[in-house]
């Protein structure tokens, strides 16, 4: 009786393996995904009620550590760390409290890095290709815990003071999202 | 993910089986030494062939021996015989092959350290210093000096003189790598964020071919880089071409690709000296058309195999760390023009 128990449990963990699947990686984003944005606007101004220039996210990258990986790869290397530090500011604001000047949502940071926002931050249009551009939001937003704990990114290669971006806890975004701004 | 990331081209099919035969692009056989230090190495590999091809054919005497022995045809339980004597011959051929192996294994140990000392034993109070970065993957390669304007950055094709002893800085900037290149010496691992030196000397002036040889991911197979060894005038004269910014095209072909260049997302990874564009995530481009291969000796620098890496990439080294650029075709025709200025 005891060896059916544990011979049905053992293939009844067997099959529950055949339920995982395996986080596919995209080395070749569609064509439109790779190209610079070229799109020129220098008004923030519009008719209607649109909202301007939030583009909707794509999920893959807000899902996926390996895009969120290399979204940190990216942060360094095309130096976003350079005015950020390494999520505490510094000439730029600080990505990893939960204030959030111009939106925490997808589409908001990613307008911030392919137009540029004033007092500094500089239009990455026709630099970064859109795919890389979210990257590096899905891994801006993992800096204050806005991401799954399954897709931010473990242990970095280098010694950093702050945890790790999988430890960061989940931090109510505060700002323009209708929130009370948090005290000066 | 496709199946391309198995896909093996003739040339690098070749190059594995090469290691020991010859073939591919530059010389890359351990058992053709370019240098003291490869000598050496082929000189244990041969004591070692040797030794062990006594021991095999003793070995396989032994058991043709055995098997020739005709067997019993009896059916019941032979009788037990003592036999004295038949012991002791048995012990002391037992003994002696054991005490045989011990002391050619330790005689083999022995040479291994004696070849290690020598191997290691390379040494100058005036090297030629060169800094070699493993990156997945490529090899960035730069000769430092002290002053900051005479210093060289390249990839994947590291230039040295003829006879004269070479120390490699080696470092990695991401995960562990292993320089090697069989006609010259043998492996030493990159490792990130641990600078060591590595000796070399090369007497025969040709290139030679090297490989990653410990597994970094993906691409592991593709990263590869050539050592042109030559005459101490001819590096010379490389060394001074090389340490000049990109020159002003003159063309309005390549003027406008070097535009396309300057407004795309190519400076955000590249350097080419004299230009705007200055970052050092991907291999420095000031010099490109001086090499033979791009993409870590994946594919011939030529007009067609440049135009085809840009626009895609990750079709011919899935993974890698270079975007793909669906350019328009006139912008990629002037940027492939502009490329192949920087010689």
């Amino acid at each position: 009786m005891q060896t059916d128990l544990a011979l049905w449990s053992a293939v009844a963990g067997m099959l529950m393996l055949l339920a995982c699947s395996r986080e596919e990686r995209q080395f070749r984003p569609s064509p439109p995904a790779s190209e610079v944005i070229n799109s020129v606007q220098v008004s923030g101004l519009n008719p209607g009620a649109n909202p301007v220039g939030a583009p909707a996210a794509p999920e893959y990258y807000q899902e996926s550590a390996y895009a969120v990986s290399q979204g940190k790869t990216l942060f360094n290397e095309y130096n976003c760390s350079g005015c950020h530090a390494n999520g505490g500011g510094g000439i730029g604001p600080p990505l990893m409290d939960n204030y959030w000047i111009y939106g925490s949502e997808p589409g908001n940071i990613f307008t911030t890095i392919i137009q540029g926002r004033p007092n500094g931050m500089p239009s990455f249009r026709n630099r970064i290709p859109e795919f890389q551009a979210w990257e590096i939001v899905a891994y801006v937003r993992s800096l204050s815990g806005l991401l799954p704990k399954d897709v931010a990114p473990s242990r970095s290669d280098q010694f950093y003071v702050k945890p790790p971006e999988q430890s960061m806890p989940y931090q109510v975004p505060t700002g323009i999202t209708g929130k009370p701004e948090p005290p000066k | 993910m496709t199946g391309a990331a198995f896909f093996i081209t003739s040339d690098q099919f070749h190059c594995g089986v090469s290691l020991l035969v010859g073939g591919g692009p530059g010389r890359h056989r351990m058992l053709d030494p370019a240098g003291p230090q490869a000598g050496n190495i082929e000189w244990l590999y041969w004591v070692i062939f040797w030794i062990l091809l006594v021991v095999f054919v003793l070995t396989i005497a032994g058991f043709a021996r055995a098997a020739a022995r005709t067997r019993t045809s009896a059916t019941e339980m032979l009788p037990i015989v003592k036999d004295p004597e038949g012991d002791r011959r048995a012990h002391w051929a037992v003994g002696s092959a054991v005490a045989v192996t011990v002391l050619t294994l330790f005689a083999i140990l022995v040479m291994s350290v004696i070849t290690g000392k020598k191997v290691e034993g390379l040494t100058s109070q005036n090297p030629i210093t060169i800094q070699v970065i493993g990156h997945q993957w490529w090899w960035e390669v730069i000769y430092p000096n002290a002053q900051a304007d005479q210093t060289v950055t390249t990839a994947n094709e590291i230039h040295v003189p003829v006879g004269k002893p070479i120390v490699l800085l080696t470092n990695s900037a991401d995960v562990i790598h292993s320089f090697w290149a069989p006609s010259i010496n043998g492996k030493r691992d990159l490792l990130p964020g641990y600078s060591s030196a590595f000796w070399i000397q090369i007497d025969q002036p040709g290139v030679y071919h090297g490989q990653c040889a410990e597994f970094c991911g993906l691409q592991h197979a593709h990263m590869g880089f050539s050592i042109v060894a030559e005459s101490a005038s001819a590096f010379a004269q490389w060394q001074e071409r090389q340490l000049k910014p990109a020159p002003d095209p003159a063309d309005p072909e390549p003027r406008r690709g070097r535009q396309v260049f300057l407004t795309h997302a190519c400076l955000m990874c590249h350097t080419i000296r004299g230009t705007g564009a200055g970052s050092r995530f991907g291999p420095d481009l000031t010099h490109l058309a001086s090499r033979s291969m791009i993409a870590a000796e994946t594919l011939p620098n030529t007009r067609g195999a440049l135009a085809g890496w840009i626009v895609d990439p990750q079709r011919i080294k899935p993974g890698n760390q270079m975007t793909p650029n669906p350019l328009e075709p006139d912008d990629l025709e002037a940027l492939v023009s502009y490329l192949g200025t920087l010689n």
